[in-house]
């Protein structure tokens, strides 16, 4: 099944096929029940309003185009023009009605989709904890037993068919947590705590963004969510639940020593390293996510030059500093990097 | 003992009395070019640069607001087109995300705060006195106050922005982010204390057009007889007197957040980050409708004039302009769905928001039906208002979308609000006022505006708005969020963009030739008569241009309609000094003369006092000290202000 076959893509090569990034960050995405109620209520407003509105066009049209007769020419008329016509009158009070039970109409179906959305996903199978810094999510999978927690960023994975629920927390200023092709968004509000549900129905890969301005980078805090079959997404919760794989080459083990007793680790946690700063974004299986930097770019050993070498130029006011590294620890570095899968 | 009145009093009461008989009025025996000559004396400022700067004439302090306020309005659309240039293709590079963010900041900030609410109060401080058949507004030397608090607020803004120390926050200035943690430096103080500035600009005025709609109208104007634009600012003036209070208070509480290290929105210290937002937001909703509802006033006169109709239902656009004040208060939440409050609660102001169509649906109803039962003439302010019908409904009804709860988790902070409120504000709002400049352009300057290239600028804007912001629905539902200053290849947003960007050229082009025409018209437009349109309201009863007087007799009201209706030449009252400046006040609903009141002269002291006001803000950026020690020449100016002219007994009592 296509299915299958896009999951076990490399997850390495980003689905930049223009086909794939159709429904990729679109409210038409209808890739999970919260889209698609979205999308069939959008439909019913979208409809009764198209309607009022051509009402309001075809009185405009008619009043503009009505033949007058003789006698009403281009003066006031004495006596009669504080008279309200009563045809007029009638339209009044029969346009106040209809608007008002179009109105009606369109709040409890408002309601209603609101209702349902909320009981879709009320006894959630996945919990996700996901906080926003500028700029850039973290990600945990919450479990009760701390070993099967699995930490990431930026990316998140999704079994298809499983409510998810996913808690959003803030570390400094107000994020929005924005699925568009699979459901709406929620802010995340330092000292408040806010969830959002999904029932992802559709296998493929989407993008999210932050919706809600928090500073310079705002435009670059994005997100990628795979959803994926319930076999795909247990083999890779599986994988992250491994510690990362020790450096093998003798240039990678350079990159490991650098990484781990250098700058990187006051900021970036690796599993089964010494690295374990919490202020950026954990690296354990680094690259083995679709893209770098909450989505500035797609992943790529390029990329990976550039974005170690000089943060700063590709992401201006990031917290990740441009530290200038020699040639010889910057190969090491993205070389140890790579292995980070 | 009272009784007692000692005989040199005595004696000079009766010496005042003569000579209060001798006080000139205008009246039967002093009328004509004598009384105007007379009048012409008394109203006139000084002469020179003090007098300019001392004015308390409405009409003077009405223009310069007017001016000003469009001077902001280029200024803001020359940063949306810098935003537009950005955002004309994908990843583009050109603006950095701190400037491009500072771009947004100024443009939301100067269009809502420094165009769209001072042009309104402008042109009301204007057209309301004349409107209402009287010679002055109350209060005017607090009206030339609010308009220099105003001026300096805008100053302050721009002359930030230009020293690179503009806001970079929103114009909407979400907390934490302005707060002291995340926007060091002083660019978020400006921004608050600009506010403040604008914000005791727009009191002010707003307790001016209140006094003179309720007190000043001509005899006979029952409040029933009132025409609908004065209905829709008394409306406005009182949702001004309601709302702007609250984000004076929570700008204030920003500041000092800020300055003296309180805590109100920090989260970790027991403050709460989401107060900003309701306090912002009770303000903000309500700012919505104190733009749109002035708008709604210029439409009802336009569509009577050019229909050479009354406004159909008068009652109803009554109603609905008072039922769209008080909603206006209780839909504030509705900007902060995503915000994770309760989900039950939500539904209220889902229902709230969904009520206020209704009124403005009526009212629509209600133009529709006076076009249908007059005979429309379509000169540009009846092309404006139709561009309003075409294009304002679109923005309504893409408001009752996003009032539903489940749709705007979607759509809220994408282009597609930024699409809605545009079709708003520039179609319910920049429009009619382009069509209502157009009409009262005459008045203002006693010259037309050219009727071509009104037309030619009516098509451009109309279309080019649409070709600007129709697009952005698009953008938004394909997933691009606001205030970013570039989104990625592939998503489907290339074409909506470029198309918004093509279009927001055409609609400068419109906005330069609007000016262009003004100008032009200013020396070379065709002579106005008085009443160039055919209009029924008293303004067109006053000069083109109106003399400082305005009106050489209080006219008499009969009607709602007064210049269809008077059979000949208004009727009038009579006996107003013509000495000293003086105004009738009547009475409040049935408008029966009550009292004569004296009108203040030019006096640099609105100035002086809006100075030290502002130099007092502006130095509470850098210390709170400046609060205490800037309060001691606020409050000399504010006494030189009030002090009385002359402690002499006079035959009538007349202020300085």
């Amino acid at each position: 099944m296509t299915v299958d076959g896009r999951a076990s893509v490399v997850p390495l090569a980003l689905a930049a096929s223009a086909c794939s990034y159709q429904h990729y960050q679109s409210t038409f995405g209808n890739a999970a029940t919260e889209a698609r109620q979205f999308n069939i209520l959008f439909v019913i407003f979208l409809v009764i309003c198209a309607i009022m509105y051509l009402a309001v066009i075809a009185f405009l049209i008619a009043s503009i185009a009505r033949r007058r007769r003789a006698g009403e020419a281009n003066t006031v008329e004495e006596g009669r023009h504080h008279v309200s016509n009563p045809l007029m009158r009638t339209g009044l009070i029969s346009w106040g009605a209809v608007v008002g039970s179009g109105l009606v109409a369109l709040t409890i179906a408002s309601f209603i989709a609101d209702r349902s959305m909320a009981s879709a996903a009320a006894n959630e199978k996945l919990s996700i904890t996901v906080t926003g810094n500028q700029w850039w999510w973290d990600v945990e999978y919450n479990a009760g037993d701390s070993s099967k927690m699995v930490r990431t960023a930026n990316e998140i994975h999704l079994p298809v068919g499983v409510p998810a629920r996913i808690y959003l927390k803030s570390n400094d200023v107000i994020h929005s947590f924005w699925l568009p092709s699979l459901a709406g968004k929620q802010d995340l509000i330092p000292g408040r705590d806010t969830d959002i549900t999904v029932v992802p129905r559709k296998v493929g890969i989407y993008r999210g963004q932050c919706a809600e301005f928090c500073g310079a980078e705002h435009a670059k805090m994005a997100l990628v969510v795979d959803v994926d079959s319930y076999r795909d997404f247990i083999k890779w919760w599986q994988h992250q639940l491994q510690p990362a794989p020790a450096p093998t080459t003798p240039l990678a083990k350079a990159g490991y020593a650098f990484v781990t007793s250098r700058n990187c680790s006051v900021c970036h946690a690796i599993a089964g390293t010494p690295a374990s700063g919490t202020v950026g974004p954990d690296l354990t299986h680094f690259a083995s996510r679709r893209t770098i930097a909450a989505g500035a770019m797609p992943m790529s050993e390029g990329n990976l030059y550039g974005w170690v070498e000089d943060p700063q130029s590709i992401k201006p006011g990031s917290k990740m500093p441009t530290i200038g590294l020699e040639p010889n620890e910057l190969h090491a570095v993205v070389a140890y990097l790579e292995t980070l899968k | 003992m009272s009784a007692h009145v000692p005989e040199r009093v005595r004696r000079e009461d009766e010496q005042l009395a003569r000579e209060r008989q001798k006080i000139a009025r205008d009246g039967p025996k002093l009328k004509g070019a004598k009384l105007e000559a007379r009048l012409e004396r008394t109203w006139s400022r000084p002469r020179g640069i003090i007098g300019w700067l001392a004015t308390v004439d409405h009409k003077e302090i009405g223009r310069r607001y007017i001016v000003t306020a469009l001077l902001f309005l280029s200024l803001g659309g020359v940063l949306a087109l810098a935003m537009r240039v950005q955002l004309a293709q994908p990843d583009n590079a050109l603006i950095s995300a701190q400037r491009y963010n500072e771009l947004f900041t100024m443009h939301g900030s100067t269009m809502m705060f420094l165009f769209a609410v001072p042009v309104m109060e402008g042109v009301a401080v204007f057209i309301i006195p004349l409107m209402l058949g009287t010679r002055s507004t109350a209060f005017p030397r607090l009206n030339a106050f609010s308009y220099f608090m105003y001026l300096f607020g805008g100053l302050l803004l721009w002359g930030a922005f230009l020293l690179n120390i503009g806001p970079d926050i929103g114009w909407f200035a979400y907390t934490p982010l302005s707060g002291p943690q995340f926007s060091p430096g002083k660019r978020a103080d400006i921004w608050a204390q600009m506010i403040t500035f604008t914000e005791v600009s727009a009191l002010a005025a707003a307790v001016v057009l209140v006094c003179t709609i309720l007190k000043t109208r001509a005899p006979g104007m029952t409040l029933a007889r009132m025409p609908l634009f004065a209905w829709a600012m008394l409306v406005v003036a009182v949702m001004i007197i309601f709302s702007m209070p609250a984000v004076a208070l929570a700008s204030s509480m920003l500041i000092s957040d800020r300055l003296i290290g309180t805590n109100f929105y920090n989260a970790y210290e027991h403050g709460d980050a989401l107060l900003w937002q309701h306090l912002f937001w009770f303000f903000g909703h309500p700012e919505v409708y104190i733009i749109f509802l002035p708008a709604t006033g210029f439409v009802s006169v336009i569509t009577e004039t050019f229909c050479r109709r009354p406004v159909f239902a008068y009652p109803i656009v009554v109603l609905a302009l008072i039922s769209t004040g008080i909603l206006a208060f209780g839909l504030w939440v509705h900007h902060m769905f995503a915000t994770g409050l309760p989900r039950v609660g939500y539904s209220f102001y889902t229902s709230a928001s969904m009520t206020v169509a209704i009124p403005t649906a009526l009212q629509i109803f209600c133009w529709l039906a006076t076009m249908w039962d007059g005979r429309p003439r379509f000169q540009v302010p009846m092309l404006y208002v139709v561009g309003f019908i075409v294009t304002f409904v679109i923005g309504g009804l893409s408001g009752v979308i996003i009032a539903s709860v489940p749709l705007d988790l979607q759509l809220h902070d994408t282009y597609f609000i930024v699409a809605h409120f545009h079709y708003v504000l520039i179609g319910g709002a920049v429009f009619p006022l382009l069509g209502i400049l157009t009409y009262w352009y005459p008045k203002i300057t006693g010259r037309m505006m050219s009727d071509t290239l009104g037309k030619i600028g009516f098509w451009m804007i109309l279309l080019g708005f649409q070709l600007t912001f129709f697009p952005m629905h698009f953008a938004g539902l394909l997933g691009m969020p606001r205030r970013v200053y570039t989104y990625p290849a592939g998503l489907g947003l290339e074409l909506p963009n470029l198309l918004s960007s093509i279009g927001a050229f055409v609609v400068a082009a419109a906005v330069v030739l609007f000016v262009i025409n003004g100008l032009f018209s200013l020396y070379r437009g065709a002579i106005a008569p008085s009443n160039p349109w055919g209009a029924s309201t008293l303004e067109w009863a006053a000069a083109s241009p109106p003399r400082p007087y305005n009106f050489a007799h209080i006219p008499v009201v009969e009607s709602r309609t007064p210049l269809w209706d008077a059979e000949g030449e208004l009727p009038v009252v009579t006996g107003l000094r013509v000495d000293e400046k003086e105004i009738l006040l009547t009475t409040v609903v049935a408008a029966t003369p009550d009292l004569r009141e004296p009108v203040p002269a030019a006096s640099l002291w609105p100035l002086i006092a809006a100075i030290a006001v502002g130099v007092l803000f502006v130095s509470s950026i850098f210390s709170p000290w400046a609060v205490v020690f800037g309060a001691i020449p606020s409050a000399i100016a504010l006494t030189a202000w009030f002090w009385p002219k002359d402690l002499k007994r006079q035959p009538e009592p007349v202020i300085s």
